[in-house]
């Protein structure tokens, strides 16, 4: 059986970035999931902030230069997407938002969305909800129920009675993601032919 | 095989002198690239049509008749005429007359804008965009073919027995392209009537409209029009060039930094690769002008963008002139090496009345039979 393409997003900025670390601690836990199912995996991990410029660029010239191109062809062909965002300001960052914004609006549609971010304090935590599942939901992706925050405190705390800790986080959302693939198997690889709706058809339904 | 030039019309200040030219000056300066083009041996001009500032021509068959007059070679063309804010009874009559008043040297390309806010200038509803690009165009279609016209549709008032005048010149009526950027539908269109269809091939990587002209090509086959490689097609292109290449890249490269579409992003040698723009010697803009029959089969014809992004007048006549002297005559040659015997030539009205009559003929002899 073909491996799952996954693709991890990851919006951090600085090298070495907790957020590039926190979208690879993600991806290995799912694929050693899907592996306890049977099932192989390959990642292939997307730093923005290699794009940064061609993503600016796409927006001023209404086309991706070829990095990017290919990118997002990476993502919009992956059987699912890990997306990591530090959160600046209260948000999502405006590269990771830019390069959603870059890609087309239908080419997510019902892919499964894992998603996650990185802070400076677990207050921002809800950020996920309020910004980032949202986002994703426009895109009609399927986001998994578990989005997985990580403060810089959680990378030195295993969490406690009341809390998982962030592996506990990680293996939960692993889970899910690696459920869902399972159950439903890789996507097929074919390109998709251009779509024509024959003339008639769009003059006959002008008919008055 | 035909090659000419499109103008945009853009009021656009020269930023090497901050000057913005008057609009008056501007309109004067596309009939002088329009005679000039006539004048180094180019078969086309093509004017944009927009109605909001900084743009002027908002009057193609005012201006197109005016090039008419003095001009004896040239076809006047269009790029784009809206399809979709224009009443098409009115795009009937006007292009009729013109196609008079120029002895036939007149062909228009079909587009939608893209401006989204000039749809409600003209009491039209943007959302409709592509229905109202093919009911007009059906429309128009049948106005220049058929003499009395009885018609019902979403978009418009009936008309009962009417009949557009005047009747296009020698019952041929004018030739039509189809211009799109991003749309299957459009290609879709063309095919069906067996219409050109132009892609702008400026702004994007020619992946995308190697996509699009291959749509084009098959679905025109489908209809039985001809072969796919019969199909007619028109691609544009833009070029800045000096004997010298390195002239040209320091001399155009402010103009790019700020032109109005994609100044401020990319280099200009990330753009020049990554998009049919060519800054440079003239045999560098054949190279690649001879590349495009490459990615999209051999053609029917090229238009060049050379008169936007501020660009002074003087130089555009100079690159005219390097443009008629020393890239055409070698792409004619060139373009016609190879070209097998069964893909059409440019249209032009004495050759689309020629096809008429032989048709004609033919059917008699049917007849006959």
């Amino acid at each position: 059986m073909t491996a799952f393409k996954l693709a991890a997003v990851s919006a951090g900025l600085s090298k070495p970035s907790s957020t590039r670390l926190l979208a690879d601690r993600l991806a290995e836990a799912t694929v050693r999931r899907l592996g306890e199912e049977g099932r192989e995996a390959e990642v292939a991990v997307i730093e923005l902030r290699d794009l940064a410029v061609d993503i600016a660029n796409n927006f001023v010239t209404g086309f991706p230069a070829a990095a990017l191109r290919e990118a997002i062809g990476t993502v919009t062909e992956a059987d699912a997407v890990i997306a990591v965002t530090p959160i600046f300001t209260a948000s999502y960052s405006g590269l990771f938002k830019s390069f959603f914004d870059v890609i087309d609006h239908d080419a997510l549609t019902g892919k499964p969305v894992l998603i996650a971010a990185t802070g400076g304090t677990a207050r921002h935590s809800l950020a996920l909800e309020h910004a980032v599942r949202p986002l994703f939901s426009y895109l009609r992706a399927v986001v998994l129920p578990t989005a997985v925050y990580a403060a810089t405190d959680d990378w030195g705390t295993a969490g406690d009675a009341l809390t998982d800790g962030l592996p506990g986080r990680i293996e939960r959302a692993a889970g899910e993601l690696a459920g869902l693939l399972a159950g439903h198997g890789p996507v097929a690889e074919a390109a998709v032919p251009e779509q024509v709706v024959p003339f008639a058809e769009q003059l006959a339904a002008l008919r008055v | 095989m035909q090659f000419g030039i499109f103008s945009v019309g853009d009021v656009t200040p020269d930023p090497t002198t901050g000057r913005t030219p008057t609009e008056h000056e501007r309109i004067k300066a596309m009939v002088a690239i329009a005679r000039k083009a006539e004048e180094v041996g180019l078969d086309v001009f093509a004017t944009g049509e927009h109605h909001n500032p900084p743009f002027v021509p908002s009057s193609p068959t005012t201006m197109l008749g005016y090039i008419a007059a003095q001009t004896d070679r040239l076809i006047l063309s269009t790029s784009t005429t809206l399809i979709t804010t224009n009443d098409p009874v009115k795009i009937a009559e006007d292009f009729a007359m013109l196609q008079h008043l120029a002895d036939g040297r007149v062909d228009l390309m079909m587009g939608r804008g893209n401006t989204g806010p000039v749809y409600p200038w003209f009491g039209k509803d943007i959302r409709q965009g592509i229905p109202l690009a093919i009911e007009n165009y059906a429309l128009l279609h049948q106005l220049w073919r058929e003499e009395v016209v009885d018609w019902q549709g979403r978009f418009r008032t009936p008309l009962q027995s009417f009949t557009s005048t005047p009747r296009p010149l020698d019952d041929v009526p004018p030739f039509v392209w189809h211009g799109s950027i991003r749309s299957p539908e459009i290609a879709e269109q063309a095919a069906y009537y067996g219409d050109g269809f132009f892609a702008n091939n400026i702004f994007w990587p020619k992946e995308h409209f190697q996509k699009l002209i291959g749509l084009y090509r098959e679905r025109f086959a489908h209809y039985g029009h001809g072969t796919p490689e019969q199909a007619i097609v028109g691609l544009g292109g833009q070029v800045f060039m000096r004997k010298n290449s390195q002239d040209a890249v320091r001399e155009f490269r402010p103009y790019f930094d700020n032109a109005p579409v994609y100044g401020h992003g990319p280099s200009l040698e990330e753009f020049t690769e990554q998009t049919p723009l060519t800054v440079g010697s003239p045999q560098e803009v054949i190279e690649k002008t001879l590349g495009f029959r490459e990615t999209f089969g051999d053609y029917q014809r090229q238009l060049f963008l050379m008169d936007h992004a501020g660009l002074p007048l003087k130089t555009v006549l100079e690159q005219l002139d390097l443009l008629g002297e020393e890239v055409v005559p070698v792409l004619r040659q060139e373009f016609a090496k190879g070209r097998p015997a069964g893909v059409p030539e440019g249209p032009t009205h004495a050759a689309l009345v020629a096809a008429r009559d032989a048709a004609g003929t033919n059917e008699k002899e049917e007849v006959a039979k």
